[in-house]
């Protein structure tokens, strides 16, 4: 909220200035966010009346103004603002007035005629943008009064923002008391004149609402001069804190609240029926609020009704059924405590945020509504006259649990990690607590009825480190106890499985959660994904069920930026609904499209395949030291080529997937290249046992080369399989070093180039023993799987 | 005497020829020419018994010295040949070292995780364990157990992401303290880095982002041990001495709170574009864990008592590279990634 540098001073003798101030109310926790000088440097400017003002008899658009600033005095001004008149109070820059924007005003000649001096527009003296004429000021100011004195100018506008939890620090009295607190010094106490009630009329209103409405105060005022306007003082303060005037009586209840945070609602007298009352509102209960607005309104919600129905939503918006008007003459002001869970709930349900609702849900003083129903009084009475009755006070249960906090030297000492001499830390509760009693160990303390956040010890101790100053606590490094760290080896660490990914040429993306619901519905159909309920957009609606969504977005995007080779990745979670039970799993996954290599010399320009992604994926998965582990399965994804599309099992464990994007999304996303993806589940592919070490064979190996003919249908799997097994534990490795389709070969087979690496641990091997391997194989393979061996 | 002037004009023809040689081959024949089994100085050794047996020891003598020479001659001319054909291998061999190597590049890592790794490198360094926990929460862990109960104003300032059946995108990683907490009997001390969630979307935000959150339990952890480890912490991560400054704020779930405001990187405090001329910066928020959040966690807050604190990764991203628009972080434009091996 915004207050000025003199409204404080009101209530708080201030002696630094307003720079200075914001830089102890932020150190006090009342953050400042804004320090603005109410209007710029200028001087020489005064007040004066225009005596005469006529045509300029060679410019139709000036006018020749005579001018008094101090009664007896007549100067010749020229002006060519269209509200110029004779009688007008206005700000005169003298011969010598220095304005904003360096500017000096100096004897001037207007079309032949001499000008001495300048009648001020508002813009000109950057008091803001008005600039249709010159400004117009109280006719009640003296003349030659400095306008800066005159509009009180010097003045600073210091906007607060105050933390949640200090509904006491809404008010221009609420923060000039925490300053007094937090800088040792006194503040006035809000005590205003009381006005004398006129007769007896009182409006006596009854409660529905048990504890949502503990104190409900009104107060009928009679006599105001219908359509009375605020005196400028008044006007101008709700001004710089940015309030427009609307009406007397509205302005008094705007500038009590601000002042004093206790917000107030006026009722038009004359249009209010018997029978005042709180309750909770109807079911589908209709009510226009003065916001223009009709709410469909229910049982959580708390209006202020009488017999002709609901009135206003309860210390949030009063209605358009007795507002103010023009002619409003008598009025009840209404001044109530309400309970703030109440007003937060109801202002989150509507969406209104009034300054009323900020100030109850955050909890007003339940001690103000009497102090302010006088301060509203005195001010309307002043400007608008009238008669007010007696204020009338409905208790209808007890609004505020007196109690006390009890702060243990012991226990201050220890959360701070700082003494604090007894002395200070009284002098801290002494200043927001008028009651304050030393105990043995520590103080009990009275929370006053304006802390509502001042519940429990921690928040005394809060309130000694914040008054003292949070700089009067030395660092102190903790001792800690040597206790081992965790070095885990039962799974890679994903730490690094990213550098081993970065390592083979990916780059990191970090893509959103929630993914576009088309883009993913037409990857993976089947799968039901958990929308949100409020999503930022449409496109982001539904969290993703994998990050390929986001990783071909991220490639589009990047090929739209002319990129023609990419490489991403990501680590990060998918969630998957299975039965109504959400799963996050944690993935590692991928997509390559374009080169098999960056563009270099010396290398065909080849576009990477199924392949070379499996070989990264390998690279990744070898890591855990069990690559012989992991195994690869046709797949079926609608996402993927259904003849490049594998699963890879652990076990009988799935635990990721690789394919190349089906032809039909290529076309459809209009992605001109063929991107291949990978998904790794991080929990199923890398955990991992502690490493064996194997002893190293002394003898040498042998290598023998096959090439062998099988059908198409021959996976790479089921040769290696059944080599394995008739190679009677002498492999030591199969390397595949070629397969060829060609004219020689039958159609709908394929040669395959095996090379075999034996070796034994014990022994070298004979020239027999290779050969009886060798035999075996052949044999195997001839009967297993049907193959031809090539010479 | 005819015999030493022909061994001498021999000599000299052969050394001569040795000389000529232009390559290994002819050099080999005229070894075999002069040296061989049936090499001219070899068939003047066979000429030796037709000598007096006077005689012999000399001759012998100067036959030998000339084998012995021209055998000297030959391997200085063969490791001339040598040389040269080095030379010229050499020569041959010759590429631009300055063309680019191949193979693949290098990939790159994303400025947010490069930054989670060295907050976690200087943590776990000061003995922090890192925790994870859900992105999908419930409104207990998100709010309730951090003492922000419904309808409290504060939730006014998450904007939260919710699910049809009441759950939660976590608007913070506070959550993981609580189940931290109640994962491991205090003392303790964890980090929980991850993702969270903020319905909101502007130049300077953005719906996701990472956080890291931090709590210390223990009986004797002290306001003035969290002012410290901060001051460590932000000065480890720009590997500078910094001035910090700690204002008080307000959290639900922390009594008393602060947020802290650093040195600015770039002015060292003397006032400029990124620090809005206050020569400070806020980077993170901290205070006393609240003692119905130790409750909550089922920590007697009688005994045990601890700090908290939270920090925003993007932020100290952008600080600490100079980032100027935090969308980057999340449009993966790859001229944008590269600038982070």
């Amino acid at each position: 909220m915004k207050v000025t540098y003199h409204w404080l001073q009101d209530f708080v003798a201030v002696d630094v200035p307003p720079a200075t101030l914001a830089g102890q109310l932020t150190g006090a926790g009342l953050e400042v966010e804004s320090v603005t000088p109410v209007a710029p440097p200028f001087s020489g400017v005064v007040v004066g009346k225009v005596l005469s003002c006529a045509r300029h008899p060679d410019a139709e658009k000036l006018s020749v103004c005579e001018v008094t600033t101090d009664g007896s005095n007549r100067l010749q001004i020229i002006c060519g603002a269209p509200n110029a008149r004779a009688g007008l109070s206005v700000a005169v820059a003298m011969v010598g007035a220095k304005l904003p924007g360096e500017v000096t005003i100096g004897r001037a000649n207007l079309r032949g005629l001499e000008s001495h001096g300048m009648l001020c527009s508002a813009r000109e003296l950057g008091l803001g943008t008005e600039h249709d004429g010159i400004l117009e000021i109280d006719a009640g100011l003296a003349l030659n009064l400095d306008l800066r004195e005159a509009l009180d100018l010097d003045d600073t506008v210091l906007e607060v923002n105050a933390t949640p939890n200090r509904g006491d620090c809404m008010s221009v009295f609420g923060i000039a008391r925490d300053y007094a607190a937090a800088s040792q010094r006194r503040y006035l106490s809000y005590l205003p004149k009381p006005v004398a009630a006129a007769g007896s009329e009182v409006v006596v209103a009854r409660s529905e609402a048990g504890e949502a409405c503990p104190r409900f105060a009104t107060r009928v005022i009679r006599g105001i001069k219908p359509g009375a306007k605020s005196p400028p003082w008044l006007t101008e303060r709700l001004r710089r804190i940015g309030i427009n005037s609307i009406s007397l009586i509205v302005d008094a209840t705007n500038y009590v609240m601000s002042e004093l945070g206790q917000p107030l609602h006026a009722f038009d007298l004359g249009k209010l029926s018997p029978d005042l009352h709180v309750r909770w509102a109807h079911q589908d209960e209709r009510l226009t609020l003065l916001d223009d607005k009709e709410y469909s309104l229910d049982a959580g919600f708390l209006v202020v009704a009488d017999s002709s129905g609901a009135l206003g939503l309860a210390g949030i918006m009063g209605g358009r059924s007795t507002a103010i008007g023009e002619a409003t003459t008598d009025v009840l002001l209404e001044a109530a405590h309400w309970q703030p869970q109440v007003i937060a709930a109801a202002s989150r349900r509507l969406g209104l945020f009034t300054d009323a609702a900020q100030r109850f849900e955050r909890g007003v003083d339940p001690a103000l509504p009497i102090a302010a129903l006088e301060r509203a009084a005195a001010l309307i009475l002043d400007c608008g006259g009238g008669n007010a009755g007696p204020i009338r006070v409905e208790e209808f249960c007890p609004p505020h649990d007196a109690h006390t906090v009890m702060l243990r030297r012991e226990r201050l000492a220890r959360l701070l990690g700082a003494s604090v001499p007894d002395d200070d830390a009284r002098a801290v509760m002494g200043a927001i607590s008028g009651t304050v009693d030393t105990v043995p160990g520590g103080w009990r303390v009275a929370a006053p009825s304006h802390r509502f956040d001042i519940r429990i010890e921690a928040d005394l101790v809060e309130e000694v480190a914040r008054l003292r100053g949070f700089d009067s606590i030395p660092e102190q490094h903790a001792l800690a106890p040597q206790v081992a760290g965790i070095s885990d080896e039962s799974r890679v660490s994903n730490e690094r499985v990213l550098h081993a990914i970065i390592d083979r040429g990916y780059r990191e993306a970090i893509t959103y959660a929630f993914v576009d619901p088309a883009l993913q519905a037409q990857l993976f159909p089947e799968q039901p994904a958990l929308a949100l309920l409020n999503p930022i957009s449409a496109e982001l609606g539904v969290m993703r069920v994998s990050l390929w969504p986001g990783l071909i977005q991220a490639c589009r995007e990047n090929l739209h930026r002319q990129q023609s080779r990419i490489r991403l990745f990501e680590i990060g979670r998918k969630y998957i609904m299975n039965h109504g039970e959400l799963t996050e799993i944690d993935t590692l996954s991928g997509i390559a499209t374009g080169a098999r290599v960056p563009e270099q010399w010396g290398s065909a320009r080849d576009a990477a395949d199924f392949y070379d992604v499996k070989a990264d994926v390998d690279a990744v998965l070898a890591l855990t030291g069990e690559a012989g582990s992991y195994r690869y399965e046709e797949a079926q994804m609608a996402c993927l080529h259904p003849g490049r599309a594998a699963r890879i099992f652990r076990g009988e464990r799935a635990t990721g997937l690789i394919g190349e994007l089906h032809p039909q999304l290529v076309r459809s996303l209009g992605l001109n290249i063929t991107p291949l993806l990978f998904e790794l589940e991080m929990e199923g592919c890398f955990l991992s046992n502690t490493l064996k070490y194997h002893s190293i064979s002394k003898f040498p190996s042998v290598r023998r080369d096959l090439a062998v003919v099988v059908d198409e249908g021959v996976s790479l799997a089921k040769l290696r399989e059944n080599v394995t097994v008739s190679a009677s534990g002498l492999l030591t490795e199969l390397r595949i070093f070629d397969v060829y389709r060609g004219p020689s070969i039958d159609s709908g087979r394929k040669s395959v180039a095996l090379g075999l690496i034996l070796q034994d641990s014990s022994r070298t091997l004979t020239d027999m023993d290779v050969d009886a391997v060798v035999t075996a194989v052949m044999a195997r393979l001839r009967d297993v799987l049907s193959a031809t061996i090539r010479d | 005497m005819a015999a030493a002037d022909s061994l001498a004009s021999l000599l000299a023809r052969a050394l001569e020829e040795i000389a000529a040689s232009a390559n290994l081959a002819a050099l080999d024949q005229s070894r075999v020419q002069y040296l061989g089994k049936k090499g001219a100085l070899t068939e003047q050794l066979k000429g030796l018994g037709k000598l007096s047996a006077e005689q012999r020891p000399a001759a012998g003598q100067l036959i030998n010295d000339a084998k012995l020479k021209v055998q000297a001659a030959i391997d200085q001319r063969r490791g001339a040949l040598d040389e040269e054909a080095l030379g010229r291998e050499l020569a041959a061999g010759r590429i631009d070292v300055s063309l680019p190597g191949r193979g693949q590049d290098a990939g790159s890592m994303h400025p947010v995780t490069r930054t989670r790794l060295r907050i976690e490198a200087i943590f776990t360094q000061a003995g922090f364990r890192v925790a994870t926990g859900p992105e999908v929460e419930d409104d207990f862990h998100n709010f309730e157990a951090l003492n922000i109960p419904e309808n409290h104003p504060a939730r006014a300032m998450h904007d939260t992401f919710y699910f049809p059946d009441g759950r939660l995108l976590r608007t913070h990683t506070s959550p993981v303290q609580i189940r931290a907490m109640r994962a491991q009997p205090p003392p303790l001390a964890v980090i929980a880095p991850g993702r969270v969630y903020r319905n909101d979307s502007d130049q300077t935000h953005t719906p996701m982002f990472h956080q890291v959150e931090g709590i210390v339990v223990g009986e004797r952890v002290s306001f003035a041990n969290l002012k410290a480890m901060l001051h460590t912490f932000v000065e480890h991560f720009f590997e500078t001495p910094l001035g910090m400054r700690l204002r008080p704020s307000y959290f639900p779930f922390t009594e008393p709170s602060a947020e802290v405001d650093i040195e600015c990187v770039f002015c060292r405090g003397a006032g400029c574009r990124v620090c809005k001329q206050t020569g400070w910066l806020e980077i993170l928020g901290c205070g006393m864990i609240h003692p119905n959040v130790l409750a909550a966690a089922s920590i007697d807050p009688e005994i045990w008592q601890g700090y908290a604190f939270g920090m925003g990764i993007e932020r100290l991203a952008m600080l600490r590279y100079g980032v100027d628009d935090l969308r980057l972080f999340f449009e993966n434009d790859l001229q944008f990634l590269k600038q982070f091996p």
